[in-house]
C-alpha cells in the first residue's frame, strides 16, 4: 500500500509540479536535507537486471530506489516528502496499534475473501489448514508483508514485491521470525520489471494498489502478464463514489487520521464496472466481487454486497485454447 | 474446530495422575472436591467428546434447587421445568472431570505431548535476543480441570518470535502461544507480568462428603449469618457439603469429631440460626402476584422442604481460604489466561469452573477463526477477541456473586427483609425466575434483558 502511495505521489508531481507545495505538514529542515541526499543517490543508481529474481533479491534490496529508474511511466521526480514519511514509519508496519492499524484490522477480512475465492477456484478444501499448498502467489505492493504472511501460513509459495526498500527489509525481518513464513520471497521491484523475467503465478494479488498507479490499464496488463494460464488475480480498491469520498478521504484521512493526508486521490478511484472492463481488456474475467464494510461500533470489518466504498474482485485468466 | 488439529500441543502439568493409564475407579467414597457443571459446560464436554466418560462413572444430575436463609422470611425453589429443561446441572468429582478429558485426549490423534514436570521460567521474545527470565518458580495445575494447549514448534532453527519455556526436567519448549490454565496462583500469569485485582474474603470453605439414608436429588443452599452451606447430590446417597464460614469457625469445624460435625451440619440445614420460612401465609398472597406476572411455574407451587438428614461423614474435611481475584488483562504477547488463572470467584453459586470452561470454549473458537485467516495464533489482536468476549461476561458474573456475598454478610433487620423480598421476587415473578435459572445454567449470556 505504501509502495503504491509512493508511485502515486511521484506521478502526481511529474504531472503537476504545483502540487509540491500543497502537502501540509511536510518540510521540516531535517527532512529537507535528508530528501536532498536521497534524491541524489537515487538518480545515480542503475536499473536492476532481472535475469534471476532469486539472486536479485539480495542485490536489489540494497539498491534503494534504483528499481524504478528504468520505468519511464511510473518514474517521476520523487515526492520525497511522501517517501520520507512512509520510510519513517516503515518500522511500524507490524505494530498493530500503530499507523497501520486500519490495515491490520481489515486484513483478516481480505484474507477470508481470498481464501474462499481461491479454494473454490482451485478446488481446495476450505477447512484444511494449508489449503494453498503448491500454489504460487504474488502480492504486488506487499508493504511490510501483512498479506504475504497469512497466505504463507496457509501453505502457499509466496512472493512479495514492493518499490520501497525499507518495506522489503521490514517484511523480510518479520517473516524470518516464524518458520512458517520464513520461506516468503521478498523483492524490491515493480510489476513491470518482474514481467520481463517471465515468471508466472497461480494468483496475482494487488490489494489497495491500483488506486495509486498512474495508468490502471497498463498496470493491469502487467498483472495479467504475471498470471499463469488458468490462474487468477485478486484486486481490491476503493470505489469512486460519493460515499467513498466521505469515508475514505474525509473520514479516514482528515477526521480519524487513519491514513496520511494525500494518500488517496478520489479521481483515481475506479468503479467496479470500470475495473471489470479494464480487466476484461487484459483477458481476465471477473468472477466474484464483494465489498468491505466497517462497523464503527464493533470496530470490525466484514464482507458484504455493498461495494460502495471498498471492494475486492476476483478474476481468472482463461487457458488459451490449444490449436 | 477442525483447523486446530494441525497444531502441535504440549501440556505442562506436574500432577502425576497424568501419567497413569489406569483411570478413575468408581468404587469408594466420592472425593470431597466436586464441581457443579452447568448445561453449557456439559454441552462443551459433549462437543469435545469427553462427556461419555463422565457418564460411565458416578455423577449426579439434579433438576431441583432450593435456596433459603436463616431469617425464615423467604425461600426460592427452582425446577428445571421452569425453563423447559431436564436438569439444572450435574455434580461431578473434579478427578473425574480431569480424567474424562484425559481419556478423550488419548483417543484423539493430533500432535500432543504431556510433560509432567514443572515450569521453571519463560523467556519472552523481543526484537533482538531473548530477554532474561522473570521469575523462577514451579507451577502446578490446581483444582480446575482442563488441558493447557500451547503451540509448539519443534524445529530449533528460528524461534525469534516464540516464547521459550524451561522445564524442571531440563528440557525447553518453544511456543507460539502459552495458555495459562494453572489456577488462581497462576505462574504463567506472574511470569507474563499480568497484574490482578484481588481481595480476600473473611471466610474459609469447609468441604467434605456426607451420606444420607435416602437418595438426594436436589441442590440445597442455606445462607447462614457467617456464610452459606450448600448440600449437593453426588449420587449413591452421597452428598457434597460446601460450608462457608469464618476462618476460626472453619478450623473448629474441621477438627471437631465426626458425630459433632454431622450434628452441626444437620443443625445448620434445619432449625439452626433461625426458623423455617413460613410457607402458608405468604404463599397465598403471592399466588395472586405470580398469576399476574405470567404462567405459573411448577416450582412456585412447591412448598418449602427440608433437606434429607445427614447420617454420616464419609470423607476427610478440607478447608480453603476464599478470595476473589481478577486479572486486569487476560492477554499479553503470546500469553493468554483462562479459568481461575484469569478469575477466581466465591463458590456460593457454583460458577467458578463453569466460567473457566466457557473461557476454554471461547478461546478454542477464536484460535480456530484465526487459523482460518492465517493468523499467527500468538498475535495479541487475535487473543484480544477472546478477551473482549469473556472479560465482560466474567466480570458480570463476578459482580453478581460479589453482590450476593456482600448482601449476606450483614445481619440487619431491614436488610434481612430486603433479602426476603428478593427471595419472594425470585420465587414468584416468572420472567425474573426464568432469567435467573437460564443465566445460572449458562444458557443465557446476560442475566437480564436478553
Amino acid at each position: 500500500m505504501t509502495g503504491a502511495s509512493l508511485r502515486l505521489c511521484r506521478s502526481l508531481l511529474q504531472r503537476c509540479p504545483c502540487l509540491r507545495g500543497t502537502n501540509p505538514n511536510c518540510l521540516t529542515p531535517a527532512l529537507t536535507s535528508s530528501i536532498m541526499t536521497r534524491s541524489l543517490s537515487d538518480s545515480a543508481a542503475p536499473p536492476a537486471a532481472i535475469q534471476n529474481p532469486e539472486a536479485v533479491t539480495k542485490q536489489s534490496v540494497s539498491q534503494g530506489y534504483g528499481g524504478i529508474a528504468d520505468t519511464p511511466r511510473l518514474r517521476s521526480s520523487l515526492n520525497d516528502t511522501e517517501v520520507a514519511k512512509f520510510a519513517a514509519i516503515a518500522e511500524t508496519w507490524w505494530d498493530f496499534e500503530g499507523p497501520f492499524k486500519p490495515l491490520h484490522l481489515m486484513n483478516p477480512t481480505r484474507v477470508s475473501f481470498i481464501r474462499s475465492a481461491l479454494c473454490r477456484y482451485f478446488r481446495r478444501d476450505p477447512y484444511s489448514s494449508r489449503p494453498f499448498e503448491g500454489l504460487k502467489i504474488i502480492d504486488v505492493g506487499c508493504g511490510g508483508g501483512i498479506l504475504c504472511e497469512p497466505l504463507a501460513r496457509m501453505g502457499a509459495c509466496v512472493t512479495g514485491i514492493d518499490v520501497v526498500e525499507k518495506n522489503i527489509n521490514v517484511a523480510q525481518v518479520h517473516a524470518g521470525l516464524d518458520p512458517l513464513t520464513s520461506s516468503i520471497e521478498y523483492i524490491c521491484m515493480t510489476a513491470e520489471q518482474l514481467v520481463r523475467s517471465n515468471r508466472k503465478f497461480d494468483a496475482v494479488l494487488a490489494l489497495e494498489v491500483i488506486e495509486h498507479v498512474v495508468d490502471p490499464s497498463d498496470f493491469v496488463e502487467s498483472l495479467s502478464a504475471l498470471v499463469a494460464p488458468g490462474g487468477s488475480t485478486v484486486i481490491s480498491t476503493i470505489n469512486r463514489s460519493l460515499r467513498a469520498y466521505a469515508a475514505a478521504i474525509v473520514a479516514a484521512e482528515y477526521l480519524l487520521n487513519w491514513l496520511p493526508r494525500g494518500t488517496h486521490q478520489w479521481s483515481k478511484f475506479l468503479t467496479p464496472e470500470e475495473l471489470v472492463l479494464i480487466l476484461q481488456r487484459a483477458s481476465i474475467l471477473v468472477e466474484e466481487m464483494a465489498g468491505f464494510v466497517y462497523n464503527p461500533l464493533t470496530g470490525e470489518w466484514s464482507l458484504s454486497d455493498d461495494t460502495s466504498v471498498n471492494f475486492i474482485a476476483f478474476g481468472t485468466k482463461e487457458i488459451p485454447p490449444t490449436m | 474446530m477442525r483447523l486446530a488439529k494441525e497444531l502441535n500441543i504440549a501440556i505442562l502439568d506436574s500432577n502425576p495422575a497424568l501419567k497413569l493409564t489406569v483411570h478413575f475407579n468408581k468404587d469408594g467414597v466420592p472425593h470431597p472436591r466436586v464441581s457443579t457443571v452447568t448445561p453449557a459446560t456439559i454441552s462443551f464436554f459433549k462437543e469435545v467428546g469427553a462427556w461419555e466418560y463422565v457418564e460411565k462413572q458416578r455423577h449426579a444430575y439434579f433438576n431441583q434447587m432450593q435456596v433459603w436463609d436463616y431469617s425464615g422470611l423467604g425461600y426460592t425453589r427452582y425446577h428445571s421445568r421452569d425453563v423447559g429443561k431436564d436438569y439444572l446441572g450435574c455434580v461431578v468429582e473434579n478427578k473425574l472431570l480431569c480424567d474424562s478429558l484425559l481419556s478423550r485426549l488419548q483417543n484423539l490423534d493430533f500432535k500432543k505431548t504431556i510433560h509432567t514436570c514443572r515450569l521453571i521460567s519463560m523467556e519472552f521474545p523481543s526484537q533482538g535476543d531473548p530477554t532474561t527470565t522473570d521469575t523462577e518458580q514451579a507451577h502446578m495445575m490446581s483444582g480446575s480441570p482442563g488441558v493447557v494447549p500451547s503451540g509448539n514448534t519443534v524445529e530449533q532453527i528460528r524461534h525469534g518470535s516464540s516464547i521459550k519455556l524451561v522445564l524442571s526436567d531440563g528440557s525447553s519448549l518453544f511456543a507460539k502461544l502459552v495458555v495459562g490454565a494453572d489456577g488462581a496462583k497462576s505462574l504463567v500469569r506472574e511470569m507474563a507480568g499480568l497484574t490482578t485485582t484481588s481481595w480476600n474474603y473473611p471466610q474459609n470453605a469447609v468441604i467434605c462428603t456426607v451420606e444420607h439414608s435416602v437418595e438426594n436429588n436436589c441442590a440445597w443452599q442455606r445462607f447462614l449469618p457467617s456464610g452459606p452451606i450448600a448440600l449437593l447430590p453426588i449420587g449413591d446417597k452421597f452428598s457434597n457439603i460446601v460450608w462457608t464460614m469464618s476462618p476460626e469457625e472453619a478450623s473448629i469445624h474441621k477438627s471437631m469429631s465426626r458425630d459433632d460435625f454431622v450434628k452441626a451440619v444437620n443443625y445448620a440445614l434445619d432449625y439452626g440460626y433461625g426458623s423455617h420460612p413460613q410457607s402458608k401465609f405468604i404463599n397465598g398472597f403471592m399466588h395472586r402476584i405470580s398469576s399476574i406476572s405470567g404462567q405459573n411455574m411448577a416450582s412456585m407451587e412447591e412448598h418449602f422442604q427440608l433437606p434429607p438428614k445427614v447420617t454420616d461423614l464419609v470423607s476427610e474435611r478440607m478447608t480453603f481460604p476464599l478470595s476473589l481475584r481478577h486479572a486486569r488483562e487476560y492477554v499479553s504477547k503470546r500469553v493468554v489466561l483462562i479459568g481461575d488463572a484469569a478469575h477466581a470467584v466465591h463458590p456460593l453459586a457454583g460458577q467458578g469452573v463453569n466460567l473457566g470452561f466457557s473461557d476454554a470454549a471461547a478461546l478454542a473458537k477464536v484460535i480456530d477463526q484465526g487459523l482460518l485467516v492465517g493468523y499467527d495464533i500468538g498475535e495479541v489482536s487475535l487473543l484480544k477477541k477472546y478477551e473482549k468476549e469473556r472479560k465482560i461476561a466474567n466480570m458480570t458474573m463476578m459482580g453478581i456473586l460479589e453482590l450476593f456475598q456482600k448482601a449476606y454478610s450483614v445481619d440487619l433487620g431491614p436488610l434481612n427483609v430486603l433479602r426476603a423480598a428478593a427471595f419472594h421476587g425470585a420465587q414468584f415473578i416468572a420472567p425474573l425466575k426464568r432469567n435467573i435459572v437460564s443465566y445460572a445454567m449458562g444458557d443465557q449470556k446476560w442475566p437480564l434483558f436478553t
